[in-house]
């Protein structure tokens, strides 16, 4: 997926300044500073506990900042309440009201908003057509699956045309190929509405599938900041590789000018901003391990310990003499026991400094 | 299917304790006393004589005026309980729950020695030159002490309901433009009808039959539909007239719930 739509994203909308935010002396988010454009599709990825919600919630007003400034077109909306901000959440569990059917929930915005009845039918009917909900108007929430709850919550806020809209891990409680059908549909609707979209998911892969941009977060500190392409490819530090897709992690020496020596062997690399004999670690992606039946194709042999058919791909096991295991992603399967020859190319190996305080990540 | 011997205890002491005794309440009601089964609608009839409609109507005036008094001044109790720190919430709780281990008797005995002319009240304002007020034997009186009495019954069921209630529905309501006011208006009271429901039903039937707290702070004077059966069975004996009495109480408070439930919120909470 490429940035084509970035020519869409248009000036900043939301700037974060220096927030700082604690709960009871404890640190949940630390110097955060994020810009975010018009029409930019942002997600806010990271484990539990990251301080990801956190982030959406004083976006969205629900919490404020013990230090910081949040902007909002250009204007400073800290003490804002959230019933004034011109934005609107899709909640986790979707907070959809019990006691209001379908129609009531989406008019709840606009009725509080004192609109008339006819713009009221109007809007509550093209948003039920936006999120194909067409006909249940008069459903109780009870009555709705949870894809059909998932809709209406989304139609519930977009249907008040905010201009940012805020997801907290909206797709959390659906089934896989209910969330990938979203996925595209959340894409979709983002770019049919022209508003910006701020999403919280601890889920790689929908951030990667959906976002024009990724935040990668980690215990309350912005990991990285980039393109899905870019935090795949460049991911600047080892919790990134290993949170962004799986790696293989490994310490390695740089040697001198793009050459690094690691599992025992050396290796010609592209990275350069290093000094000779500095200690390394190497990401590898599964994917880019190279393998070969005849062991002396390879720079490196390991034996085949397991195999699993993921559908697209084998995921495959394969332990070197020196005792390190390695996970391959191929198509090409070879079966357990057999040893291969395993090789990399220099595009596909990515050195990071060492972390003073390094994050616990074992080759996976 | 296979427990349902565990119900038969249950069974036989509703039988023997509650539908035996309504079926002889009912029996008495429609029978000339000490006549065997020679029947008679004359005790019915008593019971609409204006005297007895206007004990009638008086008990049911002055349990709806506690029951709404509860209402206002437990709701706001319920939302502050609900709302405080887990902490707080717990020695709060104790608090309102202490009183009721005190004796119903005493608790309203002692509103007499509180409110009666060389009482509490009235020594105080004594000292300041007003009075003595004849506080006691009105309907206020009354009224007051079925409000202390019952309203706990009141605060619990709506505290209940508001503490299970979802905050992230409050945050909804504020994140669509609901300013605190509306989100309670049109969510957070919504929603806690079933509570209160629950509680308007609790309150409002034991102050509907009460004898006790008219006695007391009512004096003979004040007679509601409870002081008047107690009267029959105790007193003049009259158990056919006193069971119509119960009868039509009986009535009044099934048609008050029927009322209530048509409202079709009980589907959430219920009765406690």
């Amino acid at each position: 997926m490429t940035r084509d739509n970035l020519s869409n994203v248009g000036a900043e909308m939301i700037r974060l300044v220096d927030i700082h935010k604690e709960f009871d002396g404890v640190t949940v988010l630390d110097r955060i500073n994020l810009s975010i454009a018009k029409n930019e599709f942002v997600t806010l990825l990271g484990p539990s506990g990251c301080g990801k919600t956190t982030m959406l919630r004083i976006i969205g007003g629900f919490e404020s900042a013990t230090t910081g400034d949040v902007l909002f077109d250009g204007e400073r909306i800290n003490d804002i309440p959230a019933y004034q901000r011109k934005v609107n959440t899709v909640f986790q569990r979707y907070a959809l009201f019990p006691h209001l059917n379908v129609f009531e929930n989406i008019a709840f915005g606009l009725r509080i908003a004192k609109k008339d009845v006819k713009e009221i039918r109007d809007k509550v009917q093209s948003a039920l057509e936006l999120v194909e909900m067409l006909g249940f108007e008069k459903r109780t929430i009870q009555s709705l699956s949870g894809g059909q709850q998932q809709r209406v919550a989304i139609a519930r806020a977009v249907v008040n045309e905010p201009k940012v809209l805020l997801l907290d891990e909206p797709l959390a409680a659906l089934d896989l190929k209910l969330r990938k059908e979203m996925q595209l549909e959340l894409k979709n609707m983002q770019k049919q509405l022209g508003i910006t979209f701020v999403f919280v998911t601890h889920d790689q892969e929908e951030a990667l599938t959906m976002s024009d941009t990724v935040v990668v977060m980690k215990e309350g500190i912005i990991q990285q900041i980039g393109s899905p392409i870019n935090v795949y490819n460049e991911p600047t530090n080892i919790f990134v590789a290993d949170f962004i897709g799986e790696s293989i992690i490994l310490e390695g020496r740089y040697l001198e000018h793009c050459m690094v020596e690691f599992a025992g062997q050396k290796f010609p690399c592209v990275d350069i901003d290093f000094a000779p004999m500095e200690q390394v670690d190497v990401v590898i992606r599964p994917e880019d391990v190279d393998i070969a039946d005849d062991p002396a194709e390879g720079v490196l042999q390991a034996k085949v310990s397991s195999v699993v058919f993921k559908g697209v791909h084998y995921e495959m096991l394969a332990e070197t003499d020196d005792g390190l295991e390695w996970m391959i992603h191929s198509t090409t399967m070879a079966p357990i026991g057999q040893v291969i020859g395993m090789s990399i190319k220099p595009d596909n190996i990515h050195l990071m400094k060492k972390e003073t305080k390094g994050p616990e990540v074992t080759a996976s | 299917m296979k427990r349902n011997w565990l119900l038969y205890p249950y069974v036989v002491w509703m039988i023997l304790f509650t539908v035996v005794p309504i079926l002889l309440v009912f029996y008495y009601s429609v029978t000339v006393q000490g006549g065997g089964f020679s029947l008679t609608m004359a005790h019915y009839a008593r019971v609409f004589e204006p005297l007895y409609m206007s004990v009638i109507w008086r008990s049911i005036q002055l349990a709806l005026v506690s029951t709404i008094a509860c209402f206002i001044l437990g709701y706001p109790v319920a939302m502050i309980l609900a709302n405080s720190p887990d902490k707080q919430q717990f020695s709060l709780i104790v608090l309102f729950v202490v009183p009721m281990w005190m004796n119903f008797l005493a608790r309203t005995y002692a509103w007499l020695s509180i409110m009666e002319n060389n009482g509490i009240i009235n020594a105080f304002l004594g000292l300041i030159g007003v009075g003595p007020l004849s506080l006691l034997y009105n309907a206020g009186a009354v009224v007051l002490g079925m409000v202390y009495n019952y309203v706990p019954f009141m605060v619990f069921p709506i505290y209940t309901v508001l503490r299970k209630l979802d905050p992230s529905l409050i945050e909804a309501a504020e994140d669509l433009g609901a300013n605190p006011v509306r989100s309670f208006l049109k969510v957070t009271f919504p929603l806690s009808l079933p509570g209160v429901l629950s509680g308007v039903t609790m309150v409002f039937m034991p102050s509907v039959t009460t004898f006790a707290i008219s006695q007391l702070l009512g004096g003979g004077q004040f007679t509601l539909i409870g002081n008047l059966i107690e009267q029959q069975y105790l007193r003049t004996y009259d158990w056919g007239f006193g069971s119509a009495l119960s009868i039509i109480l009986m009535i009044i408070i099934l048609i008050s719930m029927g009322l209530m439930s048509r409202s079709n919120v009980y589907e959430e909470g219920g009765l406690i």
